[in-house]
């Protein structure tokens, strides 16, 4: 590890020192990045030591033992949400145009309330380590693990690709790194975090970006607005003129059209309810009550953050659009505009450069490089344990798992994974990280969210429901976003998309929703009605903790 | 769970009273909570102008912004109400279930 950790630094150093041949003014701006960055990295392994000597069970790798309180947690679900795709994404959305950014965020937030009310405590109740516990609860172990997995390691997958892109791009503008290596990097330190420290590791990473972050992005916004003697509509008549044009103050082209908005709107909301890292985070607190006050904590930082990022989104358009001193003059010579270094999910840095100078632009570089490896972490620990705990311990050893075999079979599926996102973060180097990620939760709310969400609501389900009707959704969705704009035109290069929306989850939810119910009310099997026998149990669990794992017996 | 504890549960006057009130509580609040997003989405998607009109005469800031906001309040808010009253009221007759359960 030593070692490892040894060539790690070197090559940091090696590089940043390559790259910096030319103005000496940057060579200081990057030893403050590079220096905060080493930092974060070192105490983000000490913590991966100090997690590892206490991560001994399955239970301690999945779900840090389950000790872990509300606040912690809320804190943690709010670092796994307020990805690099947020803070950079985000930013840039509203940097390039406005309002619509904010409409993109509020589709973030407001699937939380929902989670609280519908999903949040019978998950805690019903489940023990992934969400395709309580999914396959009482249904057939086989078929629903499997098809839980796979909707779990597809999504991991889609917001994985955005979180390397975002790395890529971050590492590269800041130490002038050639992009692949930057992702390899962020590849390696990840596979590190996971298997050594396991949950325990990944949520304390989560809790300490968290909190930077929160405090880097309040300071940023406070700066701008200072600069307009905290005066909104300065701030926004300033933006208005740099952009020549009003529109940024109104909805624009992002959702143009009424079945794009509402589809968009279905996949923010339902998909936040489905995506297995943070559906993941219920298991490792200890109680229902614990599990509530996660939800709570977790709407408040994400709410608030959201917020700042629209003020740094407008920040960054009165601040850094058109300052010659961020502009791409390789760029602009091409392609004309007013193109920013790095594209413009760097809104965000150039800004913090902007109010914070040298210093502060590394620490919200190190700070989002945090983020990145925090979020990945994350992604790849849910990942890996729907492979290990849902594909190996349930369906192919048919739960007579031995716990540390699991564990191992994890561990080794972290560094698959790890793999997999290095060469797809690579290969999806030009892509939109935001849209990325939208991507990811169109397959979360047809897939994993009804599936999920009738299991714990609909007595009637059965085997074959779920399976075809989720099968259906996870489909629709992924065959939607191939032919749809994103994938069709932007990656594949053909002149016009078949499928003309950019968000297919009207489309698949539906399908997965009406296929559920139409093949379970048609399934007159023996299986089918001892299954819908079981619902009465299961409810009763789901709904007072009574014989839940991990609880509090009085 | 056994089947004879299962029965005794499902037939306790606190547990009838616990999933009726709580998810009532549960699906309004989710109601209230799609029909705020869904209104503001769809207002975007058939009179986005609506959001753009300047907040007062010759204001930059339009009716939007403060829109937005509050929606985004709004979720907060919600979550708010539900645990203040699941981590009181829903949890003492949880409590009392459980212990029924297993005192018989």
């Amino acid at each position: 590890m030593k070692a490892l950790l040894l060539v790690l630094l070197t090559s940091f150093a090696a590089f940043a020192g390559e790259a910096l041949t030319g103005e000496v003014e940057k060579q200081a701006l990057n030893m403050s990045a590079i220096i905060m960055f080493l930092i974060f990295v070192g105490a983000t392994l000490g913590i991966t030591y100090w997690a590892a000597k206490r991560t001994k069970t399955a239970k301690d790798f999945y779900t840090a033992g389950g000790g872990i309180t509300g606040f912690q947690n809320g804190m943690a679900i709010a670092g796994d949400y307020m990805s690099a795709a947020s803070f950079l994404g985000i930013s840039a959305l509203v940097y390039a145009k406005g309002y619509d950014g904010l409409i993109y965020s509020i589709g973030f937030l407001v699937g939380w309330p929902i989670i609280l009310f519908m999903v949040a405590e019978q998950l805690r109740n019903l489940g023990k380590y992934t969400f395709a516990d309580v999914a396959s609860y009482r249904l057939r172990q086989t078929p629903i693990r499997t098809l839980a997995a796979f909707g779990s390691i597809l999504t991991v997958v889609l917001y994985l690709i955005a979180q390397m892109v975002g790395a890529g791009k971050l590492i590269q503008l800041l130490f002038g790194l050639d992009y692949e290596i930057a992702v390899i990097l962020v590849g390696v330190l990840m596979i590190l975090y996971v298997t050594f420290g396991g949950m325990l590791a990944t949520t304390w990473v989560q809790i300490i970006k968290a909190f930077l972050l929160l405090s880097g992005a309040t300071f940023m916004a406070i700066a701008v607005m200072a600069h307009y003697d905290f005066n909104f509509e300065t701030l926004f008549a300033t933006a208005v003129q740099m952009k020549e044009t009003t529109s940024i103050m109104a909805p624009g082209g992002l959702v143009s059209d009424p079945i794009s908005a509402i589809s968009l709107g279905i996949a923010l909301m339902f998909g936040t309810a489905g995506l297995p890292h943070i559906l993941m985070r219920f298991f490792t607190v200890s109680d229902a009550k614990e599990a509530r006050k996660s939800v709570f904590y977790a709407t408040g930082f994400i709410g608030y953050f959201y917020i700042l990022t629209f003020i740094i989104g407008f920040g960054a358009i009165v601040m850094v659009f058109q300052n010659p001193q961020y502009l791409d003059l390789a760029k602009q010579a091409v392609d004309g505009g007013a193109p920013i270094l790095g594209g413009d999910n760097m809104a965000a840095i150039h800004l913090s450069h902007a109010v914070g100078g040298d210093f502060f632009l590394g620490f919200i570089s190190a700070v989002a490089f945090a983020t990145i490896l925090a979020v990945v972490s994350g992604l790849t620990l849910a990942g890996a344990s729907a492979i290990s705990h849902d594909l190996y311990a349930s369906v192919i050893r048919k739960g007579k798992a031995d716990g540390m075999m699991e564990m191992k079979v994890s561990k080794v599926s972290t560094v698959i994974l790890g793999i997999v996102a290095i060469y797809l973060g690579i290969a999806f180097e030009d892509q939109n990280i935001a849209f990325m990620v939208g991507l990811a939760f169109a397959i979360a709310a047809s897939a994993n969210f009804p599936i999920l969400f009738l299991s714990m609501y609909w007595s009637k389900l059965t085997t074959r429901g779920a399976l075809l009707g989720g099968s259906l959704g996870l489909l629709t969705a992924a065959v939607l976003v191939v032919l749809g704009p994103t994938v069709w035109v932007d990656v594949l290069k053909n002149a016009e998309a078949i499928f003309p929306y950019k968000y297919p989850a009207l489309f698949s939810v539906s399908a997965a929703f009406i296929g559920i119910w139409f093949f379970s009310i048609t399934d007159k099997s023996d299986n089918a009605a001892k299954e819908k026998e079981a619902y009465e149990a299961q409810y009763i669990r789901s709904q007072t903790g009574i014989g839940a794992e991990g609880a509090v017996e009085h | 769970m056994k089947q004879d504890m299962v029965d005794r549960i499902k037939n306790d006057p606190d547990f009838l009273q616990l999933t009726r009130v709580r998810s009532k509580f549960a699906w309004t609040l989710t109601i209230v909570m799609l029909v705020i997003y869904f209104g503001f989405v769809l207002v975007i998607a058939f009179d986005p102008a609506l959001l753009g009109t300047p907040l007062s005469e010759g204001s930059v800031t339009t009716v939007g912004i403060p829109v937005g906001v509050g929606v985004i309040l709004s979720a907060f808010i919600l979550t708010g109400i539900y645990v203040r009253r699941a981590n009181t009221e829903f949890d003492e007759l949880t409590a009392k279930i459980k212990a029924k359960a297993k005192g018989e």
